[in-house]
């Protein structure tokens, strides 16, 4: 009794690990399923068709493509325009701060459902037509306040005497920005631009209120494709995503533990 | 001299150049955020048709015939958002604590394995709890060998008594739709409190417990009140988009577990009412921001903002 | 580079206003070149401030700075040929120890960096670290690390802003030591910021006694000691009995008299200001003597006495109140104990006189050293 006091955080930590896990090891396992009808929810068989074949299904890649490639935009915009904000913020005095912070943290504090109908109803009244640019402005909008929100707790815990110490030996502002401050920052940008592509990637709602029939997205495809029975496929694309973050991750946190390990 | 006198003045530049970084990004979110919503509330007072146009006849009876015929889901989205915080909070909290203070090691690897899933679609996880849950799914057969079924029914049967079930079934019944949000929305909670508790010093414990407090005592007095600004940065990121959240009533629930998004897609994308899916749309938002502000300013962090 | 003057440093009439609030109030000081410069003062003085204008990080509002007659007040820090160890050590956290010290260098296109600051390392006595980072070093070596970047340089000024204060007592005393050798072995001009008037005595050829943006009075450390000209140099360096008093005649023999709350005493002429008759006599406690040994001679009762171990401090209540500091060496010389009535004496020339319009409380509240 007495040890399961002791360790009851432990344990319930480790259950609760257990149900975020749960799903994605359930995503791996019926990568591996050979389905009899169309629903890929019962086991049925093990096979590697699914991994051998991953763009079987029609669509499916296409829409991996498109999803990339938007990813991959917003979120080099969103950093460049977030972390610009990020610096004002964190490095200047200026008016109307408190309406700047208030413009950055509302597309956070607004449903997808919102932020999602109300660009519809912008694109309608001006007459602009969906599609992937009208996704693609979606996107980075919603991505730009998270840049900034991680871009700026950076910014804001740098030495500001760095800077000055910079000067000191012979730096201009310039050379100083590209020497000390931005390598100072960078974790903070490429975390910020992660966390955008992710964002990016992984969004339905916004998505389907701006898209058109011809630029459907992963997230739009395997919305369509569960009303009829989702494709082992998709699980095959679910698992190569979940283990190549894992691993590019587990791969930073190490270089970074040993790092700090040597700094210790 | 104060130093922050002495700092402050050499980092004041041309001024110019704050307005010049923050105007390309908040350019971008004035005309693709504050216009649409503008936009929005104006789509919302306007009568016509798609097919003969709008024009804007501030007529507020929409909002009224909106409210009055979706109050129920309305409802319905801030009861399993509420419930799902609640839910994410408590397991959270642990989850948190543990990952910080009580992991060794691992704590870098934990870490990982919190923030991964973000990386696997939304969607994907979402259906994997279908999987799960389902009639023949895992957790029934694996209850089934351990003989365990008659469990299964009699907890089908408490949610079912409690309102949160079919009485038959897992899946496609409130318990699934709030199981659902809490899973996807755990992460979110995790990460602020782990952020937070991960910085408390736990020598407060032992200076509590040195002047008389209980363990409860202890957390409730000290831990708690330092944890604060965590819990609300999480409750935050979990509530807000939880509540405008669809994707866990249609893919898990049924059409008794419909929430307001899914109301708002539909008169949007299907029944193609703007003005209606409009109203709702702008209620959803004010009725979200109402309770934010009172929330954060009842838990006195407005420095969150 | 837009100079390489070297020479004397001099600032001239320099003020700093910040909003309201005068920083620096119209200093004008004169730092020779190659000496030890101390700029003594409490906290919020005005003494980081005048480095900082130096440094070229502060603009003034107004006066002028210049080495060895070249003007660089509007020079900015990066083109000024000054270089600064900053109190936080500011090191580079991104690169290793051997490119925060080539920074400088790189940064001016020096093609021998690399051996320069290998040279500038083993002159601190870091040679083996050049490859760590900063954090995986500690304070008192961060600090040598802060020292070499800004000596490599060989910059006209070397500005050092507290830089002792995050050491512990005894590696603060050793690194004066290190300090005042690299500067006497570099021959560079060393500008150094300090509240703790020790660490100025110990290293200085010179200090300036700052107060309230204002220079109080420069000198060396012993003239500063012995002769302090205003109350505040003469609490704020080391402790003074100040004794309330009247000038009741005139000089003879190099001596005056004067006469303290009714008791007659005799001090050197030469030590009084002229034209003032109502004056401070101010005397040391270690120039105190318990005993008669000493011409002028108060009577008083021992209040307390604290032992130290090579000195005894004793408190000596006057008849009219005031309490004296007496610090005796245990020489062997016979103790007194609380509640003795005692004679305290010292000879004429070991005080100094003060305009007794001073306050004598000022400085004297200040220690944060």
């Amino acid at each position: 009794m007495a040890w399961i006091r002791r360790h009851l955080v432990v344990i319930i930590g480790l259950l609760v690990m257990g149900y975020i896990l749960l799903p994605n090891l359930v995503v791996i396992a019926y990568s591996f399923n050979r389905p009899r009808g169309h629903l890929n929810i019962q086991w049925s068989r093990f096979s590697f068709d699914a991994w051998t074949n991953p763009c079987g299904t029609p669509g499916i890649c296409s829409s991996v493509g498109l999803s990339l490639k938007i990813g991959l935009i917003a979120s080099i915009v969103a950093t460049i325009l977030g972390t610009m904000v990020a610096f004002a913020l964190g490095r200047h005095r200026f008016r109307g701060r408190s309406l700047t912070n208030l413009l950055i943290f509302m597309p956070m504090a607004t449903p997808e459902v919102v932020m999602g109908s109300s660009l519809l109803t912008l694109f309608i009244a001006m007459g602009i037509p969906s599609g992937q640019m009208t996704i693609l402005i979606a996107h980075i909008m919603f991505c730009v306040s998270f840049v900034v929100v991680t871009v700026k707790a950076r910014v804001a815990s740098l030495d500001p005497k760095l800077e000055e110490a910079a000067a000191d030996l012979y730096a201009s502002p310039a050379q100083a920005f590209w020497r000390v401050t931005l390598p100072l920052v960078a974790p903070g940008i490429a975390a910020g631009a992660l966390l955008a592509f992710s964002l990016s990637f992984d969004d339905y709602i916004i998505t389907n209120f701006n898209a058109s029939p011809t630029s459907v997205t992963f997230p739009m495809f395997i919305w369509g494709a569960a009303q009829r029975g989702v494709p082992v496929q998709v699980n095959v694309i679910g698992s190569v995503m979940f283990l190549g973050a894992v691993g590019i991750v587990g791969f930073a946190q190490i270089v970074g533990a040993r790092r700090k390990r040597e700094v210790a | 001299m104060p130093d922050g006198v002495a700092a402050a003045t050499v980092r004041k530049r041309p001024n110019w150049v704050p307005y010049a970084l923050l105007a390309p990004g908040l350019l971008w979110l004035v005309v693709f955020f504050v216009l649409p919503t503008l936009s929005l509330a104006s789509q919302s007072l306007q009568t016509g048709d798609v097919y003969n146009g709008y024009s804007l006849t501030w007529h507020v009876q929409t909002y009224v015939d909106a409210l009055s015929t979706y109050w129920p889901q309305l409802l319905r989205s801030l009861m399993y958002a509420g419930l799902a915080t609640l839910l994410t909070l408590l397991l959270g909290y642990p989850l948190a604590w543990f990952v910080a203070h009580r992991s060794g090691r691992w704590k870098n690897v934990l870490l990982v394995l919190v923030i991964a899933p973000f990386y696997t679609s939304f969607l994907i996880r979402t259906l994997a709890w279908q999987t799960i849950l389902g009639d023949q799914g895992l957790l029934t057969s694996l209850l089934d060998r351990l003989h365990l079924t008659w469990a299964l029914h009699g907890f089908e049967s408490f949610l079912g008594a409690v309102g949160l079930g079919s009485g038959s079934q897992l899946l496609y019944s409130p318990f699934a739709v709030i199981c659902g949000l809490t899973y996807n929305f755990l992460p979110f909670m995790v990460l602020p409190l782990y952020a937070n508790i991960e910085r408390l010093d736990l020598r407060l414990t032992e200076a509590a417990s040195d002047l008389y407090a209980s363990p409860v005592q202890a957390f409730r007095r000290v831990i708690w009140p330092l944890s604060l600004p965590g819990v609300v940065g999480g409750t935050l990121l979990t509530f807000i988009p939880a509540t405008g959240d669809y994707i866990n009533s249609v893919l898990l629930g049924s059409a008794k577990t419909t929430m307001i998004g899914q109301v708002i897609d539909a008169q949007f994308l299907r029944v193609l009412d703007y003005p209606l899916a409009a109203a709702l749309s702008f209620i959803l938002m004010v009725v979200i921001i109402v309770l934010v502000m009172s929330y954060v300013r009842r838990a006195g962090t407005e420095e969150l903002l | 580079m837009a100079d390489h003057a070297t020479g004397d440093l001099r600032l001239s009439r320099i003020t700093k206003r910040f909003d309201r609030f005068v920083a620096v109030d119209d200093v004008s000081l004169t730092v020779p070149e190659g000496s030890f410069f101390a700029l003594l003062g409490p906290s919020g003085c005005g003494k980081t401030t005048t480095l900082r204008m130096i440094a070229g990080l502060d603009r003034p509002s107004a006066g002028s700075i210049d080495i060895g007659g070249t003007d660089i007040t509007d020079l900015k820090p990066y083109q000024r040929h000054v270089n600064t160890v900053f109190q936080s050590y500011a090191l580079f956290p991104h690169l290793d120890i051997l490119d925060n010290v080539a920074f400088g260098l790189r940064q001016r296109g020096d093609k021998d960096w690399k051996a320069k600051s290998q040279e500038a390392l083993a002159l601190v006595q870091l040679p083996d670290v050049a490859r760590k980072r900063p954090t995986q070093l500690s304070g008192g070596m961060q600090q040598r690390v802060a020292l070499a970047r800004a000596l490599v340089n060989r910059p006209a000024v070397l500005l050092l802003d507290e830089p002792l204060g995050a050491l512990d007592l005894k590696l603060r005393r050793q690194m004066q030591i290190e300090l005042k050798r690299i500067q006497s072995d570099v021959g560079l001009t060393f500008v150094h910021v300090t509240h703790d008037q020790e660490e100025a005595m110990t290293m200085a050829d010179t200090i300036a006694v700052m107060n309230a943006g204002k220079v109080e009075q420069r000198g060396d450390p012993a003239t500063l000691y012995e002769h302090p000209a205003s109350t505040f140099v003469a609490n704020f360096l080391g402790q003074s009995n100040l004794l309330e008093a009247r000038i009741t005649g005139s000089a003879s023999g190099g001596r005056m008299p004067a006469q303290t709350h009714g008791h007659d005493v005799v001090v050197a002429a030469d030590r009084v200001p002229d034209g003032i008759n109502d004056v401070w006599i101010g005397v040391r406690p270690e120039k105190l003597r318990l005993g008669d040994s000493g011409t002028n001679q108060l009577k008083g009762v021992v209040t307390d006495a604290s032992f130290t171990g090579v000195s005894t401090q004793y408190l000596v209540r006057m008849p009219w109140g005031f309490e004296v500091m007496v610090v005796q060496q245990n020489d062997g010389s016979a103790r007194a104990t609380v509640e003795e009535t005692v004679t305290v004496s010292w000879d004429p020339g070991q005080e100094f006189i003060l305009d007794q319009r001073q306050d004598e409380t000022a400085g004297a509240e200040i220690d944060d050293a």
